[in-house]
């Protein structure tokens, strides 16, 4: 008996923790809203499960408790009520289903004019890279990385020479335009995650992976690295401020491309940049056009 | 060789000596103690683990003994140590042996030696596990996923050392698990007493059956990732290590694929999930069948289902990698496939409702624990949905909410089951009893305790705080307020800690002290608990083994003089055979 009203209390607890607690999803800041509605109606779906289930679950414990005389009933099998159950079961399924397959459908369908970015990551921060007026990545790996070449940027290939190489934690967006964030680790695996976009996806050494989304509020968000990465995991952070078009075209103005590095660089450094790029024998895996 | 199937009892090995009957013993029970002895003592260690990992979640700062290191080597053993070397071990090894003969009326296991050497295999990579505690730089910190590059790179708690004696000691303890499943599932084949066949077996030996092919067929990709690994890490070779950087040096790595080892660990960790479940599923239903004094409702869908999702849970192993970055269709096929799982497994739920239903219900101990486990099955089952149904998944892995679904429905779950089933069998292993009040005690304390440690997770993580953290630090979008739910966990943890003293207290004064069990408690109707002796004797059978005539759960059968009628029991007037109904 008690425990029948412990599970009723249980449920009707959960609820109420549901709609009182001050812990629920940050305010959406990207074009994901699918993804938001497909979990909303998995939760719904769950909720009356959940709900339903426990309470038949207390009921039964009340009405058929033991007490002096009773005996059970003897049934083995009803197939009929569970071939429903299934029916229904299965429809509930399709229910949740559907949207999380339409809303995964949009989001590895990259639409064809997304802006690229490159975030980059190593133990334990961010580093990001944007493709310059000719609008390509050049290629790049950790075949050719030096000291003054700390993005490994190929300086054999003329789209590489214009890139955009933002040292800082910092990431910078415009509102309202699709990006292509290109991922890629220099050392083990991240994981790119800005809770408000909701989007996430892994950095892989040896791969480039990507994900889209288009911002859709003004504001500075908080990246967190969401695999694990070794002891510094928790905090490799970094910020990504989305602001508009013309402030952030004045912030990308300042910052330094590939060929401003090359110049800057003292001729030692370059010399060795170049003899890197030239022994190289494997293919730049990074690349990305 | 010692046939263990006929009635003849001379081959039978009975031991002479003290050490030859508890220590180097052939006999399944006795190897049942070993194992589940040894599980629990090491679930223990994952237990405190578990405890200090809370002290630093919920007061940050305030143990400055516990370093970043040190959290990641809590998380990685205590991950561990629970999935495989307590559960694992303590429902197959433990369990499975203890119940396999019994239930379905052999006199041992058909390869009682093997048996013994898995025992002492598995004792081995325990020891193996607990001295990465001992090596320089300690225990492994790289998640109990182990995920290359970190698990053997720079900047990551064991990777020179305690990454070689996880990945040792997962290879020895798949090799004694080899040798613990192909005896199960002979054993169910082969030694069948009788009129016991394979649709007259209680569920919990069907859940333990399907589960041990599934740990046959999944083990052997966990052991191959982890010979792969150890090779990168000790001769250099690059399966899982690609070209990269480590500490701002470049690796002479290349060309090694980190995506493989995700594969080959999820291939087995998915099917592992429900090596864990399945077996409490059946226990479960065994319980639930006993103290309602009702039969299992739907047997054989019930079969079919464990069979199904057995079948099933090999197909699903990538939605533990929607943002792995492979290949981003394969979700679909993942996803559908993850959710189609849900269909038999909510008919097992279903199905344990309606055992209810009707019933007579005695709310004992054992019975507490099995309702508890439906409660928080369901609820586990269903934030599973959400993690298995691709897009909801993006926002929510590798979050706090991940860590409240696996709890709820692959930790808690099962431990109440382990928990209900060792209330449930205690008198028969032991022939005492358990003292009442303190199982009360230990029950409510341990449920409500669990779901006000796991409820509030869920809501941390859609929040978006993420998993393995060792502190959340500042971040603009997390409130005040979750440190205060941070808090609570843990105070609520520490006293679930607590409180399993009182379980131990009950279990090991009784053991000496309590009063001596009826053989048959609670009016069961399976076949352990028809042995001639309380506790059973080597051979389990006396004489001659049993022969039976129905299936295990013939409970308030119409016109039967008592409400339960033995497996063993002929048909007659008094105990007519209702199996025809089926
Ligand atoms: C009182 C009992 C328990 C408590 C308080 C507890 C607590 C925790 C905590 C705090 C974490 C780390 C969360 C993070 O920072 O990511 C964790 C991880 C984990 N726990 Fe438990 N746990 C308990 C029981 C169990 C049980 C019974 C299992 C059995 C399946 C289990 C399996 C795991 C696994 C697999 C991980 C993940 C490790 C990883 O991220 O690599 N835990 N637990
Ligand atoms: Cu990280
Ligand atoms: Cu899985």
């Amino acid at each position: 008996m008690r425990v029948a009203i412990a599970i009723v209390a249980l449920v009707l607890g959960s609820i109420v923790f549901h709609l009182l607690s001050p812990w629920w999803q940050t305010p959406l800041a990207s074009n994901w809203d699918s993804i938001d509605s497909a979990l909303h109606i998995t939760l719904v779906i769950c909720a009356i499960a959940f709900i339903s289930l426990n309470l038949f679950l207390a009921l039964a414990i009340v009405r058929f408790r033991h007490r002096p005389g009773n005996r059970a009933h003897y049934a083995p099998e009803n197939p009929r009520l569970e071939r429903t159950l299934t029916f229904w079961t299965g429809l509930g399924i399709v229910g949740m289903l559907a949207p999380g397959l339409v809303a995964w459908g949009k989001y590895v369908d990259v639409p064809k004019d997304a802006a690229v970015v490159e975030a980059i990551g190593q133990q334990w921060q961010w580093t990001f890279r944007y493709p310059g007026p000719d609008g390509v990545l050049g290629t790049a790996g950790v075949q050719y990385m030096t000291p003054d070449n700390p993005f490994g940027v190929n300086p054999l290939d003329p789209f590489g020479r214009d890139d955009i190489l933002v040292q800082g934690n910092e990431l910078h967006l415009p509102k309202g335009k699709s990006v292509k964030l290109v991922l890629r680790s220099k050392d083990v695996l991240h994981d790119f995650y800005v809770p408000e976009f909701r989007a996430k996806m892994d950095l892989v050494p040896g791969l480039v992976t990507y994900f889209w989304m288009t911002p859709t509020t003004n504001g500075t968000f908080d990246i967190l690295c969401a695999e694990l990465c070794g002891v510094g995991h928790h905090e490799m952070r970094g910020t990504v401020v989305v602001e508009p078009r013309e402030s952030f075209e004045a912030w990308l103005g300042q910052q330094e491309s590939f060929n401003q590095l090359l110049a800057m660089s003292s001729p030692d450094a370059v010399t060795e940049m170049f003899r890197k790029a030239n022994s190289c024998s494997t293919p730049a895996t990074w690349g990305v056009r | 060789m010692a046939t263990t199937i006929a009635d003849d009892l001379r081959p039978m090995h009975h031991p002479k000596t003290w050490v030859g009957k508890y220590v180097w013993s052939q006999d399944h029970k006795v190897i049942a103690i070993q194992y589940g002895v040894t599980a629990i003592a090491i679930g223990l260690v994952a237990l405190v683990l578990s405890v200090l990992m809370r002290l630093q979640l919920g007061f940050p700062g305030l143990f400055p003994w516990i370093q970043p290191e040190n959290y990641l080597q809590y998380v990685s053993m205590h991950g561990m140590i629970m999935v495989v070397y307590l559960l694992t071990a303590l429902l197959l090894g433990g369990f499975g042996n203890y119940m396999i003969p019994l239930m379905i009326g052999a006199r041992d296991m058909v390869f009682p030696f093997v048996n013994m050497l898995s025992y002492w295999i598995y004792l081995l990579s325990v020891l193996v596990l607990v001295s990465g505690f001992f090596v320089p730089g300690g225990p492994t910190g790289a998640g109990w996923t182990l995920y290359p590059p970190q698990a053997i790179s720079e900047g990551t708690p064991g990777n020179q050392w305690g990454i070689v004696t996880m990945l040792g000691s997962l290879a020895i303890f798949i090799i004694a698990f080899t040798m613990g499943g192909l005896n199960y599932v002979t054993t169910v084949l082969q030694a069948r007493t009788r009129g016991m066949t394979l649709m007259r077996m209680p569920l919990t030996v069907w859940g333990i059956f399907i589960a041990s092919i599934m740990g046959l067929l999944a083990f052997p990709a966990l052991f191959v990732a982890a010979i792969m690994m150890l090779l990168d890490h000790l001769l250099g070779s690059s399966f899982f290590m690609p070209a990269m950087m480590t500490m701002g040096q470049e690796s002479n790595t290349q060309g090694g694929s980190p995506l493989l080892f995700q594969h080959l660990f999820w291939f087995f960790g998915h099917p592992e999930v429900y090596i864990v479940a399945l077996p409490a599923f059946g226990i479960v239903s065994d319980l639930i069948s006993v103290h309602a004094r009702k039969n299992i409702f739907g047997y054989r869908m019930m079969v079919w289902a464990i069979v199904i999702i057995g079948g099933l849970s090999f197909l699903v192993w990538a939605h533990h990698m929607y943002v792995s970055g492979m290949n981003p269709y394969f979700g679909f096929f993942f996803a559908t496939s993850t959710l189609i799982i849900a269909i038999p497994t909510a008919i097992k739920v279903y199905n344990w409702l309606l055992t209810l239903w009707r019933g007579d219900i005695h709310l004992r101990v054992p019975m507490l624990f099995a309702i508890a486990f439906l409660f928080t099955f369901i609820h586990g089952g269903l934030t599973g949905l959400f993690l298995g149904n691709v897009s909801v998944d993006v926002p929510l892995s590798d979050t706090f909410f991940v860590v409240g679904h696996f709890h709820m429905v692959m930790g808690v779950s099962p431990i109440l089951v382990i928990f209900g089933a060792i209330y449930h069998w205690y008198p028969k292993i032991t022939g005492r009893m358990w003292n009442e009040t303190l199982g009360q005690v230990h029950f409510w304390v341990t449920f409500l305790g669990v779901y006000a440690v796991y409820l509030p997770m869920h809501y941390l993580g859609i929040l978006g705080v993420p998993r393995r953290y060792y502190a959340l630090g500042e971040t603009s979008f997390i409130p005040e307020s979750a440190h205060l739910a941070n808090e609570a966990i843990s105070v609520a943890a520490i006293i679930v800690f607590a409180a399993q003293f009182l379980f131990f207290y009950n279990m090991i004064w009784n053991l000496l002290r309590g009063p001596k069990a009826d053989p048959n408690p609670w009016g069961a109707a399976s076949l352990e608990w028809q042995t001639p002796q309380t506790p059973p004797g080597h051979g389990n059978w006396g004489p001659h083994l049993p022969t039976v005539y129905r299936w295990a759960y013939d409970y308030s059968v119409p016109h039967a003089s008592r409400d339960f009628i033995p497996q063993n029991e002929p048909p007659s007037a008094e105990a007519p055979s209702e199996e025809a109904a089926l």
